[in-house]
């Protein structure tokens, strides 16, 4: 085992693969429900992914099978290592009888990333707590 | 500063540790001895990694004659198991806002 697992979130949406596909590779699309970015569908690619509590997210398309599984890693640059976050974020898409299953799995730190590791759990908490106080403010 | 949360999670980057918390889940109780048996490793090797576990608060020791016996102690994977939540949390507030945005796209 070379990988730890971490969060995995799933849900059925009552839509095609294809249609789910471009919402998750389109730029305009992408912005509109997870982040501003310079996302490009294409293996290599590196792009951020801008979140309104003014964090920047440094990003790298790393799987690109279209309609069934897109990867990136997904790192939160911090000078602190105790705030800094390196993660893989993978979507995969099933058919379903009535649309699509989509599952994210977001798989943390490999053994030579350990101070990264270690400090996860605190820059998450920072990360989320900025991004409360912005919805807060929206509402 | 290291905190507990630290300690955890670089007790557990190291995939021999891993394996030998992993076995202590899953058959109790056991002795280094025991343990050095199937680890793969040698027996300072065994003991140096339960001294990180247990600083980690994963194991307790219990001493009995000339014997050390370990158990796992799963309530100290807790900050763990918040961290997953929270990402779990992030995640299913993106996947509504991914829902509305599907539902107003054209098919």
């Amino acid at each position: 085992m070379t990988e730890t697992r971490t969060a995995v979130v799933e849900r059925e949406f009552p839509h095609p693969p294809e249609k789910l596909w471009r919402a998750l590779t389109q730029p305009h699309l992408i912005e509109e429900w997870l982040m501003k970015n310079d996302f490009a569908p294409k293996v290599g690619h590196r792009f951020q992914l801008k979140g309104e509590w003014g964090g920047t997210l440094d990003c790298e398309v790393l799987t690109l099978e279209p309609g069934r599984a897109l990867a990136y890693r997904w790192d939160f640059a911090h000078e602190d290592p105790a705030y800094a976050l390196e993660s893989v974020v993978t979507f995969t898409l099933t058919p379903t009888a009535d649309g699509t299953r989509l599952r994210m799995e977001q798989a943390g730190f490999r053994p030579d990333q350990t101070q990264a590791y270690g400090g996860a759990h605190a820059g998450w908490k920072s990360f989320f707590d900025k991004l409360d106080d912005l919805l807060a403010k929206e509402a | 500063m290291e905190t507990q949360a630290d300690l955890l999670f670089r007790a557990l980057a190291d995939p021999t540790r891993r394996a030998l918390f992993e076995r202590l889940c899953r058959e109790g109780e056991q002795t280094v001895g025991a343990l050095t048996a199937t680890a793969g490793v040698s027996q300072p090797a065994v003991s140096k990694h339960l001294a990180a576990l247990k600083a980690a608060g994963l194991v307790a020791d219990r001493h009995e004659g000339r014997q050390t016996h370990y158990s796992p102690r799963t309530a100290a994977l807790g900050p763990l198991a918040d961290w997953t939540k929270d990402m779990a949390r992030f995640w299913e507030g993106r996947f509504d806002a991914l829902e509305d945005l599907l539902n107003r796209m054209d098919q």
